[in-house]
């Protein structure tokens, strides 16, 4: 029989052993890094590896799916100007298991968005969705995806309306979808519209990333408002004063503002050259008025549609 | 002491060496690494991408199955047919002795396995590229890392056979293998989970081997090398996890009953 | 100095993985054996012969008690230099030739290099298995395998010897070899223990015999002595039915078959049952006295309990 000396050395050598067994597993975690994930690059069928995966192809489409958000999120968090694997990860996940909704919607918002919100690809965005309504006809809300990706990121609010029109024809869908459609017909220019899109996103979504996006999407629509109004203020005290403002202070003094205005990170917002700008333009990564001249704004919504204009 | 070990390490080689599932699985796995040529055919760059991929997975898989097939019959079946009674009862040979002489001689018998296993495929590798480059010294680093695997699924089906009959231990080292292939996901997943949760699966993927390290199949058939410090980490976490699932084993066959 | 020295071991099982119900392998048994005896441990199946070999070789943990064997404690390793074992329907490495199974127990055992052939064939010609000792395990019949189970327990030439039903298996003239050499092995100086359910082997081995049930000690005895308990009995074979009615009334028993009778009666009547014959002009056959078997002890001490009912015990 073995003695209590014994029983509590080998006790105590399996605590040591499984202790240093663990320290290991995360060295090694480090130095394998994203070895897993560089080898999607390599797998030229999804196809096959669904044969091969001999039924279990659910449980295999939620490991990827596992890996997507993993990947994202390292990605974000690094501000990386590329995402890679994105696509290749969603491809794997979706041809698995064609139902996995979660993967179109987190596809359709993360590969369209411009770096580093997202891998900048918003034809491949709409392939996936595409897909997604195919293999899921009752799925509406793939419909409001796809209206996005054409409105927002590939200019088109004709096709974005059509979108959304047929969106609202699908059994349950709610009636924003319809007021959508409408809406894009005659104010595709206009920030409201926006703002309401994205309000009913931020409403009918549950994955932790897609609302914070939806969140900082409505932020920067605040941003994109609130610098308007400042600038006609601005443009205002110009014409009647006939200068530029080097404050703030000029326009509460004119009685044409009643404080200094802050943005929604809590910063004052900047009055250069009499041009109202944001103090940290990196806390706000999709507006498109208050940007320091010499950046992009990819859509400046006039009355009446788009203009492509660069800031000098 | 280390004259009994050897003596049992040796015996079970034998043991196993002479039994013909042996052979059967080990032609088998030869047989795809010569099929795995054929399929290549198709596309002249694929032939040898194919024929890593395909042959070093078919080593990896079908050695698993030898080794736990062997595994656990040469202590399960043991326990089952009374052999060990005569080993252990009248002679000097204590249970800790006998459980690490059993793992010595499997062992041995898969390293020769691996040995077997990697001649063909090498000279299928040969045949295919007509000469051996640099890249293939990666390829001896895969099936390195493939005899690590075998390793470590024999430790584990011998833990199960100290305490489980030979149809659950089979069970058993099989969903472990499963499990541990996808460990790194497993972390990750713990690393998004709250609460409770996080520390039960994190636990859990933490502890469960690590297989999925050890795969470096793709990797190789596309002629990435493997990072030195991977070769020296995994080698230290298969000795360490080894060892302690062999005193697991040890501590559970000593309080045994032998009925 | 006594060869194996029991002080109350017991053992007591759970029945389930997660009952409360105790099962007793064996109640608490005190007994020892001398230094150059033939011992015998009688009993049906289940009575906790097998068990209190386990319990002495270190397979099966007591609950309670201890033991010593040739003076060491349960558990010493070293002791097991001078113990050989025969498990009951043993099993052995199947691809392994008889040599090399041999070989590999004597390397184990401790045996030296040098001696291990010689002593390997030795064991191997002792039991008969000579002829067969290049042929791989797998091939043996049941009989061969219990040789071989035999030739591995002397091969390193132990002082004590553990045998579990050493004769199971074996054909009646196997049975005789194996009696033999359990004689030959006593007379070399070897202490010989081994459990049996057939008495008659018993009866011609064993020096003293225990008898247990449903893992109670019932009784210890001395052959010798057990046998000369029963008084004596006289079997007369004769022929002549005519006689069974004047031979019943005096007391025999009488079983014919045909014309052939014969009758069991106690000593003393003989001589009237002889008059009686002559008297019916029968003729007779044969007068045998009856010995007394050890059967009769075992019955008497197992009594009508049955041996098939599991023996349980309240918690």
């Amino acid at each position: 029989m073995t003695t209590v000396r014994a029983q509590t050395t080998y006790a105590l050598l399996l605590a040591l052993l499984l202790g240093a067994s663990t320290l290991l597993v995360r060295q090694i975690d480090q130095v394998r890094g994203d070895t897993v994930l560089q080898e999607m690059l390599y797998i030229p069928s999804p196809k096959v590896v669904k044969r091969l995966s001999l039924g279990y192809s659910g449980l295999l489409a939620d490991v990827y799916w596992t890996r997507v958000v993993q990947y994202f999120g390292e990605k974000h968090k690094a501000q990386s100007k590329h995402y890679l694997i994105l696509e290749p990860l969603l491809e794997m996940t979706t041809e698995l298991d064609p139902k996995l909704l979660p993967a179109y919607h987190f596809g359709s918002v993360f590969l369209a968005q411009k770096p580093p919100e997202g891998a900048g690809d918003p034809q491949a965005a709409a392939r996936l969705v595409e897909k997604g309504i195919r293999e899921n006809p009752g799925a509406w809300r793939l419909y409001y995806d796809l209206g996005y990706i054409y409105w927002l990121e590939l200019k088109d609010p004709a096709r974005a309306a059509d979108a959304f029109e047929r969106g609202s024809q699908v059994p349950g869908a709610l009636p924003w979808m319809h007021v959508m459609a409408a809406a894009l017909k005659a104010h595709a220019g206009e920030t409201e519209t926006a703002i309401y899109m994205w309000t009913n996103i931020l409403k009918t979504t549950e994955d932790k990333n897609l609302k914070a996006n939806a969140i900082s999407r409505l932020r920067c629509l605040r941003v994109d408002t609130e610098v308007k109004l400042l600038q006609d203020r601005v443009d205002v005290f110009m014409q009647k004063s006939g200068h530029k403002p080097a404050s703030w202070q000029e326009l509460i003094s004119a009685g044409l503002l009643r404080g200094a205005p802050k943005d929604p990170a809590s910063k004052a917002y900047q009055l250069a050259d009499g041009r109202v700008q944001v103090a940290q333009p990196d806390l706000f990564p999709f507006i498109t008025r208050g940007l320091p001249p010499g950046e992009e704004a990819g859509d400046l919504p006039t009355e009446k549609g788009f203009k492509s204009v660069k800031i000098k | 002491m280390t004259g009994r070990l050897w003596a049992i390490a040796y015996n079970t080689f034998r043991e196993a060496v002479r039994d013909r599932v042996l052979y059967n699985l080990v032609l088998f796995a030869l047989l795809i690494v010569g099929a795995s040529i054929i399929f290549g055919q198709v596309s002249i760059e694929i032939n040898r991408i194919v024929l890593i991929n395909l042959g070093l997975t078919a080593i990896s898989l079908f050695g698993i199955v030898i080794a736990i097939f062997i595994g656990i019959g040469l202590v399960s079946k043991e326990i089952d047919k009374k052999t060990l009674y005569t080993v252990l009862a009248a002679r000097p040979v204590r249970r800790r002795e006998f459980i690490a002489g059993k793992f010595l001689g499997l062992v041995m018998t898969l390293t020769v396995n691996a040995l077997l296993m990697s001649v063909g495929f090498f000279a299928a590798v040969l045949y295919v590229s007509h000469g051996l480059g640099r890249g293939d010294l990666q390829l001896v680093t895969a099936i390195y890392f493939i005899l690590l695997e075998f390793v470590l699924i024999t430790a584990l089906a011998l833990l199960f056979s100290t305490f489980s009959t030979p149809v659950f231990s089979s069970i058993f080292a099989f969903a472990i293998f499963a499990i541990g292939s996808f460990a790194e996901d497993l972390r990750s997943f713990a690393s998004m989970a709250t609460g409770a949760a996080h520390l039960v699966i994190s636990t859990a993927a933490y502890m469960v081997p690590n297989f999925a390290a050890l795969n470096v199949v793709s990797q190789v058939a596309h002629g990435t090398p493997v990072e030195p410090k991977l070769i020296l980490l995994n080698s230290l976490y298969v000795l360490v996890y080894t060892a302690a699932v062999l005193t697991a084993s040890v501590w559970i066959f000593e309080r045994r009953n032998l009925k | 100095m006594a060869a194996i020295e029991i002080q109350g071991l017991e053992k007591v099982y759970r029945t389930g993985f997660f009952s409360h119900k105790l099962k007793r392998g064996l109640m608490p048994l005190t007994l020892s054996v001398e230094e150059g005896e033939v011992f015998g441990c009688l009993g049906p199946n289940g009575a906790g012969k097998t068990t209190t070999l386990k319990l002495l070789l270190g397979l099966v943990f007591p609950t309670s008690g201890t033991a010593t064997i040739l003076g060491r404690p349960l558990g010493d390793i070293e002791v097991k230099h001078h113990i050989g074992y025969l498990p009951e329907q043993p099993y052995f490495y199947d691809h392994l030739t008889a040599v090399e199974l041999l070989d590999y127990y004597a390397r184990l055992s401790g045996v030296d290099a040098r001696e291990r052939k010689r002593k390997v064939e030795r064991a191997l010609s002792r039991v008969g298995m000579s002829d067969a000792a290049r042929t791989q395990l797998r091939k043996f019949s049941k009989g061969m395998l219990q040789r071989v189970g035999i030739a591995q327990a002397i091969v390193h030439d132990p002082k004590l010897l553990l045998l579990d039903e050493p004769m199971s298996g074996l054909d009646p003239i196997g049975r005789r070899e194996v009696r033999d050499l359990v004689q030959q092995l006593n007379e070399e100086g070897k202490t010989v223990f081994f459990s049996t359910h057939i008495l008659s082997d018993a009866e011609t081995l064993c020096d003293r015999v225990a008898v247990l049930n449903k893992g109670e000690l019932k009784g210890v005895g001395v052959v010798a002595d057990l046998l000369r308990e029963k008084l004596g009995e006289v079997e007369v074979v004769f022929s002549g039915a005519q006689a069974v009615a004047e031979l019943s009334s005096l007391g025999a028993l009488c079983h014919a078959t045909g014309d052939v009778v014969r009758a069991l009666l106690p000593e003393r009547s003989l001589e009237p049952v002889l008059a009686a014959l002559r008297k019916n002009q029968a003729r007779l056959i044969s007068v045998t006295p009856v010995q007394a078997t050890l059967e009769d002890y075992f019955l008497e001490r197992v009594g009508d309990e049955s041996p098939t009912k599991p023996n349980e015990v309240k918690a």
